[in-house]
């Protein structure tokens, strides 16, 4: 794990990794959705339109997910001052709000026939829409300083009082009002859900971490050469790739 | 080295030094407080005068207003320090940085969320407010206020000296600032459906704790990194 710390062990690996992680989600991506939308049965009250959940609830679990890896990786980029941790903390974030706001436009899609509206003021459709301003406040900090290093830097401190604060919004939101239905799938002893919902769900939630890893990888290897341009190991890249010499 | 001031008699000077900075443009301390009071005047006027509906948004509206009005000023807290190069003595200064950073903090509280105490039952007679909502909503604001101020200084220490800094540093704070308004707000609430607002302000209590340990030390760091 060590080596990849240097910039240019991440692009080898990232290189080698990407494209293997973008195949094999392709394929449980594909598994997941024909299970979900062939297999499992309709929902005894929700009739079909539960099936969006196949696409809602892994892109909610991701939006958190995503969130604590722009905590962890700017953790270690403040403590160990480590380039790669700051790429991959660059590239994540877009990913994450474009998770989040998925789940916000797919909950809200959901609930139209479901509770009679496009949006209300529940608990966890508001800390949602709280998560996406934080993700969009923090991709505002990024991009307003100059200095690349600089701004994942302070991008990374607003990270982790983000990361304090998410809870505490999370149940000061619940206390405030709730509606959304209980967790069905974490519920200590046996899930209420039946195994063939489930398994499409899961499948769903492995093919969505891996085209979050899939494109992250891609994302940073960007992001890796534009900031590493003057290096000689870019530059060699950028030679075998027939670049004029900047 | 014998000479060096404590760290207590260092705090006391920069918040005596801010607040004396404070003082010497008047005017411009004003503002914040005037821009609190024409908030809290909006909401009637956009919302109709209805006496009773006025009593129930009351305390929020009253904190929406203090809310923005604290955002408002917030910049001041490091900009000028960064525009004649003070802050710089401040990161170099050898007492521990996150202390420092409360003194600032103090000070701004002192300057911008206390004269927001003072104004505020006047703002609570506007919207007809009883006296025992108007107690709770001070209450929430002497508890709230600062917790503001803490969380704003990590706000302004990453964005201090940026273009655009003001509308950036709202767009980095509301979202954190959320529950803090569902609690104090909420404390208006209990009092006005006939409940006891201990719990919120009990929790309202338990956010000023947690942003007085952490956020100085946040914003100290960030003013490392910017600096």
């Amino acid at each position: 794990m060590v080596h990849l710390a240097s910039p240019r062990e991440f692009y080898a690996f990232s290189l080698r990794w990407s494209r293997r992680i973008g195949f094999v989600t392709a394929i449980l991506m594909l598994v997941g959705l024909y299970l979900g939308l062939f297999v499992a049965p309709p929902d005894y009250q929700q009739g079909d339109s539960y099936r969006i959940m196949f696409v809602h609830v892994p892109s909610a679990w991701m939006s958190l997910f995503v969130y604590s890896i722009l905590a962890g990786a700017g953790a270690v980029a403040l403590i160990w001052r480590v380039k790669v941790a700051e790429v991959v903390a660059a590239a994540s974030a877009p990913i994450g709000a474009a998770f989040t706001a998925l789940a916000l436009a797919t909950g809200s899609i959901w609930g139209k026939p479901m509770w009679g509206t496009f949006w209300v003021w529940d608990a966890r459709l508001t800390s949602e829409l709280v998560l996406l301003f934080l993700y969009l406040g923090y991709m505002a900090l990024d991009a307003a300083i100059e200095d690349r290093r600089t701004a994942s830097r302070a991008a990374a401190i607003l990270a982790l009082v983000g990361v304090v604060d998410l809870p505490i919004i999370h149940y000061s939101v619940e206390w405030w009002n709730t509606l959304h239905q209980g967790p069905t799938v974490t519920k200590l002893g046996a899930p209420s859900i039946h195994p063939s919902m489930l398994a499409p769900l899961l499948l769903m939630a492995l093919a969505f971490t891996g085209y979050y890893l899939c494109l992250m990888l891609v994302r940073a290897r960007c992001e890796l050469l534009t900031r590493e341009r003057g290096t000689a190991w870019v530059q060699e890249i950028a030679a075998a790739d027939g670049a004029p010499h900047p | 080295m014998s000479r060096r001031p404590g760290l207590w008699r260092a705090c006391l000077g920069l918040i005596r030094r801010d607040l004396l900075c404070v003082s010497r443009h008047r005017a411009e301390a004003a503002n914040p407080l005037l821009f609190f009071a024409m908030v809290a005047t909006i909401f009637p006027i956009a919302l109709g005068p209805d006496p009773k509906a006025l009593a129930a948004i009351g305390p929020g509206a009253i904190w929406a207003s203090a809310l923005l009005s604290t955002l408002l000023s917030l910049e001041g807290m490091f900009r000028p320090d960064l525009e004649d190069g003070s802050i710089e003595q401040l990161l170099l200064c050898p007492h521990p940085l996150p202390v420092l950073v409360l003194a600032k903090v103090c000070a701004h509280w002192l300057a911008t969320g206390l004269p927001l105490l003072l104004l505020a039952p006047l703002l609570a007679l506007q919207f007809g407010l009883t006296m025992e909502s108007t107690t709770t909503l001070l209450l929430s604001l002497v508890l709230g206020t600062p917790a503001l101020s803490l969380l704003g200084a990590v706000g302004v220490a990453l964005t201090v000296g940026l273009r655009g800094a003001g509308l950036l540093l709202a767009l980095l704070l509301l979202p954190l600032y959320v529950p803090i308004l569902i609690f104090a707000t909420g404390a208006g609430g209990a009092v006005q459906r006939g409940l006891a607002p201990g719990a919120h302000l009990n929790m309202l209590t338990a956010l000023l704790v947690l942003a007085l340990t952490l956020a100085p030390i946040a914003a100290a760091a960030a003013l490392r990194v910017r600096g």
